[in-house]
Formats: C-alpha cells, sequence, structure tokens
C-alpha cells in the first residue's frame, strides 16, 4: 500500500529526509518515531503528494507521489500536525467544504459527517436558545472550540472520503484520556475494518507501542531502526530481564546459586537486593524453570517470577543515542 | 458520479464535455464560495467596505457641490465639472485598495493560520487552487469599487442632475475593474510569495503606490476628456493583469508555500551569485570570446523582441507623430548651424544636455539605460522597451520632419545619427535585451532557472555585459558624436 525506497527531500543545502526505504502493508499500522526536525513530517507531506521528493521514488495507494500527485491525495487522509481549522465556520461548514473537495455526493456527505460526528462523541450540548434547549456542537463556530475538539473535527475531516491509506501526524495531542483512547480504538479498528495502511507520527511512545505492528525510528533524516517493537527490544535492550521476588529478605547463597544454575544457558545475573534478584536470560522457556527448580529444591520460598516489562521509551532512547 | 471519476473523464473531442468543465470548475467553486463566505463573516473588512462604499461617496459628493459652488461665482464651472468623473474613479479605487487585505490574506493569512496543510492535502490541483483564490480575492474589490461607483452617481443625479455620458461611464467602470483585476492579480501573487500577512501588506506598497500615480494620470486626462487614452490604458492594465496572472500560476508552487525560508535573505548567498555571474572567472580574453557571447546567445529571444519592437514600434510611433503633428517650416531653420559653437549653444538650449561634450553625452546614455534595467525589474521588461522606443520614435519623427519641409532626410539621417548610432544603438539594443531578461526571469518559476537567484544571476550578467560591451560602446558614441557629429553637419547641411 505504501512503498518507499531511497526516498530523500532535500531544502537547498538541507537534507530533511536521506534514502528512505519503507514498506507499509495494507492492514499495518508503522509508527514513525524520531526527535523534533527529524523528517517525520517531511517524509509525511511526501507521501501526501504535497512535497516533491529530490530523489527516490514512492508509491502510494498504487500512485507515485511525484507523478502522480492529484490521484495520490485522493486515496489519502492525512491529519496535519495543527488542526488548522477555519475559525469563522461551523464545523459542519468545514466538514462539508473537505467533503465537496473530495467529491463526495451531498446524501452521503451528509451521512458521514453525522456517522463520524457520532462516532466521536461530538454530541449536542446544553443551549438554552437553541430549539429544544440543545445546540449541535457541530454548528458552532470553529474558533469556540476547545483543542481536543478542534483535534477530533481535523480527524473526521482526515476520514470523511473513507481512504485506503492514513498518514496521521500527533492524532492523540491536545486531547484528553477519554477521547484519546477513543481516537487509538479509532485507529485499531480502521486497520482491521478496511485493511488501511496508516502511518502514524507520534512522540506518545506508549501510545505507539499499543498501536503499531512496526515502528521505524528516524533521525536527522534516515531510518535508523526498523522493526517490531519486541524485536526492536531485544536487538537494541539485549535479552529479557526476569526478576524473582522471594518470601524472605536477605538469603545468603540464593544470587550464588541462581548463578550457577544458569552459567550454561548464555542468561547472567544483572542486578539483587532485599528479597529480589534479576538476570537477564535469551530463552525464558529453558531458564526460568531451572531457577524454580533449584531455589525450590534448596528450601528457597519465591513469591512471583515474572518478566522485567522494557518500555518503547528505552527502546527509542538507546536508538537515538547510538545513532548521534 | 464523484471527483474522482469525473476528473477521469478526458474530453475525447476537441470541446470539453460538460463532465469534464465541471471536475475542472467545480472545487474552483467549493473554495470561491468558502472564500466569500468566511469574507463576509469578518466584520473588520466588512465594515470598512461598507463605510467607502456609502460613506465615502457622500464625502465626494459633497465636496463636488462645494466645489462647483465656489467656482460657479467665478464661471469656471468647466474645471469642477471634468473633476466630477475623477472623483467618481476615486470613489470606486479607495474600497478596492481596502479590498486588497484580502487578496494578500488568501495564502499568507491560510500558512500563518496553519490550515493551508489541509488544504494542500486534498485533490484540489495546483491551478484549481489558485483560481479559487483569486476570484475569491477579485469578487470583493470589483463589487466594492462598482457599489461606490453606484452610490457616487446616484447622489450627484439626485443634489446636481449630473449624469455621465455612456461613454465616460464605460471608460470609468471598465477602468475600475482592470485597476481592481491588476491591484488583486498582484497581491495574490505576493501572497503567495510571503511568509506572513505582515510580510504581504509591506510588500503591498509596491502595487498601491504605481497604482495611485496612475489614478493621477487618469485624472490628468479626464480633465482634458482625453477618453482614448484612457482607453488605452485600460488595455495596457488587461495585458498587464493578463501577465501577472500568467506569472502567478507558474510561480505558483505548493511546495514552496510550505517552505519554511521564502522570505529569508541570504545576502551572502545572493552577493556569492552576483559575483559568479558579474565577475569575469577566466581573464579578458575569455570575457570576450566565451563568457559575453554566452550571455548574448541565451539572451536571443529579448535581443529579437527588441529589436522588432524598438524599430518597429519607434517607427511607427515617429511617422503617426509626422502625421498628427506637423511642425511648419519654421522650425526647421538651420541657420544656427555655422560653427561648432553655435551647434553646441543649441544642444544645451535645447535642454537635452547641460554641455556639448563626449562625457556630458556618455552620462547622459549611461544613465539612460541604468534607469530602463531598474524599470525593467518593476514592469517585466516593458519599460525598458518603451524607454529605447522613445528616442526612435523621436529620431523617426525629425527625419520624417525633415523630409516633409523639403531637406534630405537620408542625407540628414546619415550626418547627425548614423556615425554615432551605429556604434550607440547595439550598445542600447544589448543593455535593453538584457533588462528585458531581467523583467522576464522574474516570470519564470525557480526550477526554470527564475526566482531570486535566477534575478539576482541576470542582474550579475547586466552589469558584466553593460561594463564589458556597452560602456566602451557608449564612449566611443558619445566621442563620435560630439567631436566628429558636429563636423559632418557643417560640410553637409551647414550654411
Amino acid at each position: 500500500m505504501i512503498e518507499i525506497e531511497g526516498l530523500t527531500k532535500a531544502f537547498d543545502t538541507l537534507v530533511a529526509v536521506d534514502d528512505i526505504t519503507l514498506t507499509v502493508h495494507p492492514g499495518e499500522v508503522l509508527a514513525l518515531l524520531g526527535p523534533n526536525g527529524a523528517g517525520k513530517t517531511t517524509t509525511v507531506r511526501m507521501l501526501a503528494a504535497i512535497l516533491k521528493p529530490t530523489a527516490g521514488r514512492a508509491r502510494v495507494a498504487g500512485y507515485d507521489v511525484a507523478t502522480q500527485g492529484d490521484a495520490v491525495r485522493r486515496n489519502v487522509g492525512m491529519l496535519t500536525e495543527a488542526p488548522g481549522l477555519y475559525s469563522r465556520m461551523s464545523g459542519r461548514e468545514y466538514l462539508d467544504f473537505f467533503g465537496q473537495l473530495r467529491g463526495i455526493p451531498t446524501p452521503e456527505r451528509q451521512k458521514r459527517i453525522n456517522e463520524l460526528a457520532e462516532w466521536f462523541r461530538i454530541t449536542p450540548v446544553a443551549d438554552q436558545k437553541a430549539a429544544g434547549g440543545y445546540k449541535d456542537v457541530l454548528d458552532r463556530r470553529l474558533g469556540e472550540y476547545s483543542k481536543g475538539m478542534a483535534q477530533k473535527i481535523a480527524l473526521i475531516r482526515t476520514l470523511l472520503h473513507d481512504p485506503p491509506v492514513l498518514l496521521l501526524d500527533e492524532p492523540t495531542s491536545a486531547m484528553d484520556p477519554a477521547s484519546a483512547r477513543l481516537v487509538r480504538d479509532t485507529i485499531a479498528q480502521l486497520r482491521n475494518d478496511a485493511h488501511r495502511a496508516i502511518v502514524l507520527c507520534t512522540h506518545n511512545l506508549p501510545e505507539a507501542e499499543a498501536l503499531a505492528d512496526r515502528i521505524a525510528i528516524i533521525r536527522q533524516g534516515r531510518i535508523v531502526e526498523q522493526d517490531t517493537t519486541p524485536a526492536l527490544k531485544a536487538r537494541l535492550l539485549g535479552p529479557p530481564l526476569m526478576e524473582i521476588r522471594l518470601a524472605q529478605p536477605s538469603q545468603n547463597g540464593v544470587v550464588a546459586l541462581i548463578e550457577r544454575t544458569i552459567a550454561n544457558s548464555g542468561a547472567r545475573v544483572q542486578d539483587a537486593g532485599d528479597g529480589w534478584v534479576r538476570y537477564s536470560t535469551p530463552d525464558p522457556t529453558v531458564t526460568n524453570p531451572a531457577v524454580l527448580q533449584a531455589l525450590t529444591a534448596s528450601g528457597v520460598a519465591v513469591v512471583t517470577l515474572s518478566e522485567v516489562a522494557q518500555s518503547l521509551e528505552a527502546v527509542y532512547l538507546r536508538a537515538v543515542e547510538e545513532n548521534v | 458520479m464523484n471527483l474522482e471519476a469525473q476528473t477521469k473523464t478526458a474530453p475525447t473531442g476537441f470541446l470539453p464535455t460538460w463532465q469534464h468543465l465541471r471536475a475542472m470548475w467545480f472545487p474552483v467553486w467549493v473554495v470561491l464560495r468558502r472564500e466569500i463566505s468566511d469574507t463576509l463573516r469578518d466584520w473588520r473588512i466588512v465594515v470598512p467596505i461598507i463605510v467607502l462604499v456609502i460613506g465615502f461617496p457622500f464625502l465626494a459628493n459633497f465636496a463636488a457641490n462645494r466645489g462647483l459652488a465656489f467656482v460657479n461665482q467665478y464661471g469656471a464651472s468647466l474645471i469642477v465639472e471634468r473633476l466630477l468623473p475623477f472623483l467618481m474613479l476615486v470613489v470606486g479605487f479607495f474600497p478596492s485598495t481596502f479590498s486588497l487585505v484580502i487578496a494578500l490574506e488568501t495564502f499568507a493569512g491560510e500558512k500563518e493560520r496553519r490550515s493551508l496543510e489541509s488544504l494542500l492535502a486534498t485533490p484540489l490541483t495546483d491551478l484549481q487552487l489558485y483560481v479559487g483564490k483569486l476570484l475569491s480575492a477579485t469578487i470583493p474589490p470589483v463589487l466594492a469599487s462598482y457599489l461606490g461607483i453606484a452610490t457616487y452617481l446616484l447622489l450627484m443625479g439626485l443634489t446636481l442632475g449630473w449624469w455621465p455620458p455612456l461613454s465616460l461611464l464605460l471608460v470609468s467602470m471598465t477602468l475600475s475593474t482592470v485597476q481592481s483585476l491588476v491591484m488583486v492579480s498582484g497581491a495574490v501573487i505576493v501572497s503567495s510569495q510571503s511568509t506572513s500577512v505582515r510580510a504581504a501588506n509591506l510588500l503591498a506598497s509596491f502595487i498601491i503606490i504605481p497604482m495611485a500615480f496612475l489614478l493621477q494620470v487618469e485624472a490628468g486626462l479626464l480633465l482634458f476628456a482625453d477618453y482614448t487614452a484612457l482607453w488605452l490604458i485600460a488595455l495596457c492594465l488587461i495585458v498587464v493583469n493578463v501577465l501577472l496572472i500568467r506569472l502567478g500560476i507558474r510561480v505558483f508552487n505548493r511546495e514552496q508555500l510550505l517552505g519554511r525560508d521564502i522570505d529569508k535573505l541570504n545576502l551572502r548567498h545572493a552577493l556569492s551569485v552576483f559575483w559568479k555571474a558579474a565577475w569575469p572567472r577566466n581573464g579578458l580574453k575569455a570575457l570576450y570570446t566565451r563568457e559575453i557571447p554566452a550571455i548574448i546567445r541565451g539572451m536571443w529571444p529579448e535581443l529579437l523582441i527588441t529589436v522588432v519592437v524598438i524599430l518597429g514600434g519607434g517607427l511607427s510611433v515617429g511617422i503617426w507623430g509626422v502625421r498628427r503633428f506637423p511642425l511648419p517650416v519654421e522650425a526647421f531653420s538651420l541657420a544656427e548651424v555655422q560653427n561648432l559653437e553655435t551647434i553646441g549653444s543649441m544642444v544645451t538650449q535645447s535642454g537635452l544636455l547641460t554641455s556639448f561634450s563626449p562625457w556630458s553625452i556618455f552620462l547622459n546614455n549611461v544613465r539612460a539605460l541604468l534607469v530602463a534595467g531598474g524599470a525593467a525589474l518593476i514592469s517585466m521588461g516593458i519599460l525598458a522597451l518603451l524607454l529605447l522606443m522613445a528616442p526612435v520614435a523621436i529620431i523617426a519623427y525629425i527625419v520624417g520632419q525633415i523630409g516633409g519641409v523639403g531637406f534630405n532626410p537620408w542625407l540628414f539621417l546619415a550626418v547627425t545619427v548614423l556615425p554615432h548610432g551605429i556604434v550607440e544603438l547595439p550598445a542600447a539594443i544589448l543593455a535593453t535585451a538584457q533588462a528585458m531578461r531581467m523583467g522576464d526571469v522574474m516570470l519564470s518559476p525557480h526550477e526554470e532557472g527564475g526566482g531570486v537567484d535566477g534575478i539576482v544571476r541576470e542582474v550579475g550578467h547586466f552589469v558584466k555585459l553593460f561594463v564589458g560591451v556597452v560602456l566602451p560602446l557608449l564612449l566611443l558614441a558619445a566621442w563620435i558624436e560630439a567631436r566628429i557629429t558636429p563636423h559632418l553637419l557643417l560640410n553637409f547641411l551647414g550654411r
């Protein structure tokens, strides 16, 4: 659905995007992570056929971004970094305007706007002056909207024409937790329902981890890491880290016992404290039972044995720092 | 059928199909409608326009009434009667200048509010977006202008019983319309090339000031009731408007609209481009054998246009002048062509030169060609051509008159113009053609050698050509004109 090969964008002497190669399949979410100014927005703008690549090629929904820009833009829904709404228009007029530009026939357009407004819970609000005591939020001027509401309108604009490719730049920024959750659910559903290819640019790493099938980390215009989250964790943070919590604190010889048990499996003790020991192991299915067995045989009471969660943040920081 | 399907419907015959036309124009209409509706909701724009459209005609009407009452005391009512149409033009001009804020906002405002990117991400083509914005910026000023004129005429009719003749009304409405169109087309270009509304507003003075000067010229013509000249101005403005629209569409670049550094002035880079273009890179020999010939080869279309326009146009204007304004025989008395001193004093008395010396002639010609170069930059090359056309027209006029009063015009031409003209004219043609090229570059997009770099490069080439070729030729021509031509004049045409 999105095929990028050697994509490069230079502005005079500044190379904003440098030789990027990526593929996003239908039904897949790719999270594009990177520091500010890394080239995420430039990449997305090229995929939306707003900017022309300096070198390389990209096909989006089967169309070349450099030579078939109009067709690309018809098939892409792009959520821009800033909602950028027209403050003197009402929400309904604004969406209607973009629906018309997308060529959606009037009845279908109205239906779609209402459906999406309902989905994003843009519901009528109490208004004493309005008929029935309620006023449709969509009929209020966009200048009166909160940041979160404005972001929802921008999202509806992006989804209005039901595009097969979505490019979402910070989709949950400025949203309250409930709305952000709603947007995340929507993205997950969009991916599964219609096999869309979605590129998600975000600084929200838990969100990226929750939604993305693959992560691409971009730094100074170059992709420095690209893989699934577990694979990235394994590659950048080493083997999984296990933690044993013991029933009694400070038991002499426990660390030595664990070290002896795991010595030949490639695992090693990383850290220990009062009543806990941490070790890393390339194969927990072999190491963990062996450790438990050894401890039980020695009469050491084990409360829990669990994997220490390694965050995407650690992966991201490692990737960015390693490539400085 | 949705837009996607419509856009894919290509015209099969010579004429575009209804679907094709609709696919092209419907998005333009959608953009136009939104922009107009947005403008009408902004009280900061609407209120001043209403005041100018309704309030200002009252003021103009009051001034006209008082003026007429005053001059009637002295029986000079003609003056004010001739000024009434001018006030009509002014009443139409003011609302359209204020409405320029709409045009200046079109792209720069959207960029500033960060709403442009979502618009650029739609399937709108560059042409649809530009035309939609241009039309939306054009309609309010033109309508405001018409409304202002209508209010003024109504008031004048009711209070003074003055209704303009149809010919005057037509020319005034045409002028108001084309002036608005030119200003809007210029302002939309400025807006599409600026990063902020503030920058666009600063640049807008380059549009308003020349138009205000033009209004004064129109006032003078109205005073003499010279409607033919006013129609010619309208025609010129239509040509300028077409050029501006063409320029706007050509240089419109959605990529640059989102770029961050359009307004950034990189003086060091500009100087480097200028230096590279102006300075001989490989010594004097290479300058005359490679660099200057390369510049001349690069500007052959401008050279061709210059030669055709200045010779064709200059001769035509000169011949027209001979027929329209024939001079009496006495005007061509060569009684004063007695010796070198009298020839010198004839020239200085004409006011063309302060003294009849090579240096004075040289400086005068250099000044004229430099002014032509500067004028070319702000007129897309047109003024440079007109400036060079003027002396050719004058020479053709004089030679024509000479023939008409019994002298041999070819002898006169051969004696007074040919010796220095054979050197001076090529120099002037080269300088003008390069000046025109500087103007042409402004019409070209960045990727086709235009943009700021292109302009700076062509200014550099102008300097190289001017210093390397034009100045030496002008110096030689001035020496011939001051030292040889008077002798020839004395020998062949003296008493």
